[in-house]
């Protein structure tokens, strides 16, 4: 385990962006998500494990109140990102999502050109005041994703005619266009090969240097490759929370060590 | 672990051969084939029928394309008109001149052949009145030689056409067995011919006894302005509800109550709407009768739930990956749906708009009831506006209209009606394919 090594050596103290307390989530009458605390660090990779349907995704929609868009589900508790609760009756869900842009685990570009898949979300935000500037954003964006030298010479292509790894990085770099505080990212790389896993990975950890990332997977590895925090969901408790090095060489919770050595899960 | 294995009895399939089938592979195949077979012919029935159906709808309804005509090169001086005008019966003096001038082309032609007056207006109808309303419309045209067209009555048009012949023929006031003989006669003149039957096309219904005046130029009319009114309204109503049914609705049991109700008011029969037509915009708004407008607004009651579900189904068929996209980057709802959702949809949207309207324009009971019969449809609206309010025919009310009435002559007009009806439906399926093409993005 040489990635251990170098997780650790990259923790550091960073100030709290998102401070989630006593979260509940009810999908209709199962309660889906029960008294969870996490507080996400800034500039600094969350990882959520845990086996499926334990909650990690619908706890990680409720930080851009995705859910919002699911009749059935409430959600309770407090969510504060620098202070401010973003359940407040006062807050637009659309200010929020542009400062808690979101990846999701199926590559989901736009039927638009690659241009205009990262330039959507600066146009509805105003966020460019003339098409110089609009360019300058898409190029900065796509090249923050890691995808820029791979599509200049074809911005006016569909995005849909991607390979599904340079998709996932046009939706990463669709998603970081907004200027956003936080990055969420369900299962990214699920629905991607080994090697297109390795560069969005790699993509994540420079993302770190700006954004405070959260991150759902499946795959352990990748939790202990990418994250220095980790968070493990089961049956929609948060079982431990702590340092991703810790968690993975010395749970405290039987139940994470029964679920990282393979035999619950 | 391996003994056990090794010491239990052979099955049947083991050591059969994969070139032998066995008997349940061969019943299972023997099935499919059947089922197949069922396929084909439950297909090349479908084909049959429809093959029997165009032919038939071809062999009637293309006579009413055509009609018999005799043409004329009549010239009336101005001192002849006048002494018309100072006769008693001024049609007479008109007819007399058109008379002479037959004969005399007749006789030009060398063809000797008894006639008299009451023959030509069995065959013709009142020609006195025809040539002397054109030169009251038209006197500059009194001196020169003018070519009249005079369409033959729906009996000479049948000899014509096969419809009457010497054998079945009993005189009548319409047509007696000596006046063929003046039609052979003409016929060898050159005089009566058969030609492109235009009035079919352009003109408007006529009297009951007047088959070979019928045409269905008024209605297609009243038609267009009934699908103007429907499209204008359906299309935003229509896409409007289903949008907020659809994306912003809460699923509460009125929603539900509401979706269950816009399914089953698709399967209402649509003379139900015509009362309903009748009852609220005639007798309680005070609509005009018989007006397309009335016509548009009881089709666009008829065509909305059709418009509301496969504009639904379209929306629904949108992947919801794409609503999470544009919502993750912080589009609002309504910017989700106009930017995103709404174009991948359009092109269901535009077919069942266009499928709909077609409907609409083959509707026929509901047209029935408002007044808007075949025998309305006397003549064109004046202006644009008038088309609406005017009252006006529809096309399968009109067809409607035709069938119904004694005259063989009318028979024929209303095949003739159903070929125009199929085209404009053909042309409307045909631009719901070029449009679901042109918007479908293939990416």
């Amino acid at each position: 385990m040489n990635d251990m090594s170098r997780v650790e050596r990259q923790v550091d103290t960073n100030s709290i962006k998102l401070e989630c307390r006593d979260c509940q989530v009810y999908y209709g009458d199962t309660h889906a998500i029960k008294d969870v605390n996490v507080d996400i660090e800034d500039k600094t990779v969350t990882a959520f494990i845990g086996p499926s349907g334990c909650g990690k995704s619908t706890f990680l929609r409720c930080l851009n109140r995705m859910n919002d868009t699911i009749d059935i589900a409430r959600v309770m508790g407090s969510f504060k990102l620098d202070g401010e609760d973003i359940y407040d009756k006062r807050v637009d869900p659309v200010q929020l999502r542009a400062k808690v842009g979101m990846v999701f685990q199926k590559p989901n570009p736009f039927p638009k050109s690659i241009y205009d898949n990262v330039a959507y979300g600066p146009r509805i935000h105003g966020l460019a005041k003339n098409k110089a500037e609009l360019d300058e954003i898409v190029e900065k964006s796509l090249r923050r994703g890691a995808i820029w030298d791979e599509v200049k010479d074809r911005l006016d292509a569909p995005g849909t005619g991607l390979s599904g790894g340079q998709q996932q990085r046009l939706c990463i770099a669709r998603a970081v266009a907004t200027e956003p505080e936080v990055l969420l990212m369900d299962e990214p790389c699920s629905a991607l090969d080994p090697i297109a896993t390795a560069q969005v990975e790699e993509l994540i950890d420079e993302l770190r240097s700006r954004y405070s990332v959260v991150i759902v997977t499946h795959s352990m590895q990748q939790a202990a490759r990418v994250s220095q925090k980790t968070a493990f969901f089961h049956l929609g408790n948060l079982v431990e929370f702590g340092e991703t090095g810790q968690i993975f060489t010395n749970p405290e919770d039987p139940r994470t060590e029964s679920y990282i050595t393979g035999r619950i899960g | 672990m391996t003994d056990a294995s090794m010491q239990t009895p052979e099955t049947g399939r083991r050591g059969t051969s994969l070139t032998a089938t066995d008997e349940r592979t061969r019943k299972r195949a023997r099935a499919e084939k059947r089922f197949r077979f069922y396929g084909i012919i439950a297909i090349a029935t479908g084909l049959f029928f429809l093959v029997v159906l165009f032919a038939s709808i071809l062999k009637e309804g293309i006579p009413a394309f055509t009609r018999t005509v005799v043409s004329v090169e009549f010239t009336l001086t101005p001192e002849q008109r006048e002494e018309a005008e100072g006769t008693l019966f001024k049609t007479k003096a008109y007819s007399d001149l058109f008379i002479a001038e037959l004969n005399k082309e007749l006789a030009e032609s060398g063809i000797n052949v008894d006639f008299d007056e009451a023959a030509i207006e069995r065959l013709l109808g009142k020609v006195g009145g025809t040539i002397r309303t054109f030169y009251a419309d038209n006197p500059d045209k009194l001196g020169e030689p003018i070519m009249f067209d005079l369409a033959a009555s729906s009996r000479v048009d049948g000899y014509f056409k096969g419809r009457v012949s010497r054998d079945t023929l009993q005189d009548s006031r319409f047509l007696q067995l000596s006046d063929l003989d003046l039609v052979d006669a003409l016929k060898e003149a050159g005089i009566i011919k058969q030609a492109f039957n235009w009035p079919f096309i352009t003109g408007a219904d006529s009297g009951v006894d007047n088959p070979g005046g019928a045409g269905i130029g008024a209605s297609v009319v009243g038609s267009f302005f009934m699908m103007l009114v429907v499209l204008v309204l359906s299309l935003p109503i229509g896409v409007a509800a289903s949008i907020y049914l659809e994306e912003f609705a809460p699923q509460n049991k009125f929603t539900d109550l509401i979706e269950v109700n816009i399914s089953n008011l698709a399967a209402v029969p649509s003379i139900v709407f015509g009362i309903l037509g009748l009852a609220v915009f005639i007798q309680f708004m005070h609509l005009p009768q018989s007006a397309p407008l009335v016509g548009g607004l009881v089709l666009t009651l008829m065509t909305l739930p059709t418009i509301i579900i496969s504009t639904r189904a379209s929306l629904k068929a949108v992947p919801p990956s794409i609503r999470d996209a544009a919502l993750g980057v912080g589009a609002s709802k309504m910017q989700a749906v106009f930017h995103h959702v709404l174009p991948l949809a359009a092109p269901g949207i535009l077919t069942g708009t266009i499928i709909g309207l077609a409907q609409a324009l083959g509707e026929t009971a509901p047209l029935l009831l408002i007044g808007m019969v075949g025998f309305v449809a006397r003549g064109y609206p004046d202006g644009f506006l008038a088309g609406f309010t005017e009252p006006n025919s529809a096309m399968p009310a009109q067809i409607y209209t035709w069938a119904a009435r004694a005259d063989v002559g009318f028979y024929e007009k209303a095949w003739g009606g159903i070929i125009i009806l199929l085209m404009f439906l053909l042309t409307m399926n045909i631009i719901a394919i070029i449009l679901r093409r042109r918007f479908e993005r293939r990416w």
